[in-house]
């Protein structure tokens, strides 16, 4: 018992509630988001401390025992990924002050972020299954809201599909919960994986749990289900997309890795290879889309579903190795994908186009934002110091270990193409003849670059430090890796 | 009776897909509406139809139904609510800038505004 646990999910709830009185008064707004968002981010990073020297942290709502109530579960992957997306929020709102505009923020932008956020963190923290739906609901609908908000016509056209599909998912997910409650006549995850481990992973818990693959692929955006994607992250403002692709895909990876290393974990001859295969194939299609398209916002957004495929190459491999790769990649992407939203955001903010064709020469204006983008981008490919190099070495190690050279092959020859994409920005971007003036420039990056820069830090010190990082991934993995040691923590006594 | 729910859901489910995939916006919405109409449906089969009285406590009945999947449905039930109200006015607001409820006229290429 341990009430430091709702803490990430109470402050941005009621932080959201309070603001929704003050939509008028911009200032107020942007301070009071400000600073909820910053005792987020540090209470998210007591909450790791805490799960480190002290073990996995439960709260049973309301005091009712473990199977019967809602528990929330922070253990080390919770906890991570609280304070990672807790500091992408952070840093995301900071750039909102700048770049979202007047309109948008009398009309209950800060409100909605922090609902998403609510959404996100109540997510990775629950531990019971149908609650987990809540989460993911409550987090889509702001979503909805933030995608749509300022309603020119491409948002309205775009939020249209991406509601739709998010609505048949969310239908998926409440006949996937129906089954398993069927099955094993519970909603909690501990005692659900005690449950399934008792009668053994039938065939029909498989067929679920693929069910459960089509629903969490469908948020995560793996390979057959990922059409949507490109279109709707395109739609709104830069701020918002950076949200969205650091935040709602990685739940959906985060939901598969938890679904996939505590509940089905018995018979993992067909679900795994099945999540390999998938996996590879989103690696194919994010490449293939990064390297075709010349808009640089669509470059980043296909370089999304890559960073999926890497990721679930490492649960699909489900060596301690590789799911402490997949852990350090997960916080790795987040980060480095948020930043580069935000780089890319900066540059149709002083071009005033998001089409690389017409860019050209930033560099000799804005070196800062330049180097930058060179040290985002490098880390993104993975090379050595930066932090994208330990997640792929890691993963690429545990798929050594477990045989599986094809998706090694996937992962190293994506890395490439992954390369090629982002240096095609910089090359195109900042290289070259100075196409603008210092004066013709439409708009300025002041305010832009604090944001910027803490995200490349924190990116750039999860590289250099990893020494000093892996110590909380590596129990992070050891947690994934024997679901024994969660499912006691929440069922104790 | 279990059976003869399941094949009216199959039936609701098959009506929904049929409706998600017109071109009319409008049916799309039915379509949802169909859908989560089958799933809330499918909660409550697969929490079991045996007989027995409403989970309310009254001296003297012996066996109550399952109380969880009404919970859920009624918490599914809410949510749907919601999305459905936003959907709706979302399609009002895209017909009025639009100008249309074909989806095959809302594609567009990515680049225009």
């Amino acid at each position: 018992m341990n009430n430091v646990v709702i803490l990430p999910i109470l402050i941005p709830l009621l932080t959201g509630i309070i603001l929704i009185f003050f939509n008028k008064y911009i200032k107020v707004q942007r301070w009071i988001s400000f600073c909820s968002t910053l005792i987020t981010v540090l209470v998210a990073g007591y909450l790791v401390q805490t799960v480190f020297t002290d073990g996995i942290q439960t709260l049973q709502l309301g005091s009712w025992k473990a199977p019967f109530g809602i528990v929330l579960v922070a253990d080390m992957l919770a906890a991570i990924l609280v304070l990672t997306a807790s500091i992408i929020v952070f840093t995301c709102l900071i750039y909102s002050f700048r770049n979202i505009g007047k309109a948008r923020e009398s009309y209950y932008y800060y409100a909605a972020v922090q609902f998403l956020t609510v959404g996100v963190l109540g997510a990775f923290l629950t531990g019971d299954i149908f609650n987990l739906f809540v989460f993911f609901e409550v987090m889509l609908m702001s979503s909805y809201v933030l995608i749509v908000i300022g309603g020119t016509k491409i948002q309205l056209r775009e939020s249209i599909k991406y509601i739709l599909v998010n609505v048949i998912s969310s239908a998926l997910f409440v006949i996937a919960v129906a089954y398993l409650y069927a099955v094993t006549g519970t909603v909690n995850i501990a005692d659900l994986s005690a449950k399934i481990s008792e009668i053994g992973q039938p065939g029909i818990t498989t067929v679920i749990s693929i069910l459960f693959l089509i629903v969490f692929g469908l948020k995560g955006a793996i390979f057959p289900l990922f059409f949507w994607l490109p279109g709707s992250y395109h739609a709104p403002p830069i701020p918002i997309t950076a949200l969205f692709g650091a935040l709602l895909t990685k739940v959906g990876v985060y939901a598969i890795i938890r679904t996939f290393t505590i509940i089905f974990y018995h018979d993992t001859g067909f679900t795994h290879t099945l999540i390999g295969i998938l996996a590879g194939f989103t690696i194919l299609v994010g490449v293939i889309g990064a390297v075709a398209h010349w808009d640089v916002k669509k470059i980043i957004i296909y370089n999304i579903l890559t960073a999926v495929g890497v990721i679930l190459i490492g649960v699909a491999t489900l060596t301690p190795t590789s799911l402490a790769g997949s852990i350090y990649y997960l916080v790795h992407d987040m980060m480095i994908k948020a930043a580069l939203f935000l780089l890319v955001g900066a540059m149709v903010v002083i071009t005033g186009t998001s089409n690389l064709r017409k860019m050209g020469g930033l560099i000799t204006h804005h070196p800062y934002l330049g180097w930058m983008f060179f040290i985002a981008a490098i880390s993104l490919a993975g090379i050595p110091p930066f932090s994208g190099f330990i997640g792929k070495l890691l993963i690429v190690q545990g798929g050594l270990q477990a045989e599986h050279y094809v998706l090694v092959g996937a992962i190293l020859l994506s890395s490439l193409l992954v390369l090629y994409s982002v240096m095609r920005i910089f090359i195109n971007g900042f290289w070259g003849e100075a196409k603008l003036k210092k004066e013709e420039e439409k708009g300025t990056t002041n305010g832009l670059l604090f944001p910027i820069t803490l995200l490349v830090a924190i990116s750039v010190t999860l590289g250099i430090g990893a020494e000093w990082f892996y110590p909380y991934i590596d129990q992070a993995a050891k947690g994934l890796a024997d679901p024994t040691i969660y499912i006691q923590a929440v069922l104790k006594e | 009776m279990e059976v003869l729910i399941s094949i009216v859901i199959g039936i609701l489910f098959a009506a929904a897909t049929y409706l998600m995939l017109s071109k009319s916006l409008i049916r799309i919405i039915i379509g949802t509406g169909l859908l989560s109409h089958g799933a809330h449906l499918l909660i409550l089969t697969m929490g079991g139809l045996k007989q027995g009285s409403a989970p309310v406590l009254v001296k003297g009945t012996e066996q109550y139904v399952d109380p969880l999947p009404q919970a859920l449905i009624l918490t599914a039930i809410v949510i749907s609510f919601g999305v459905t109200a936003f959907f709706l006015v979302l399609a009002y607001r895209a017909y009025q800038e639009l100008g249309t409820d074909n989806m095959d006229l809302l594609k567009g290429s990515d680049n225009d505004e």
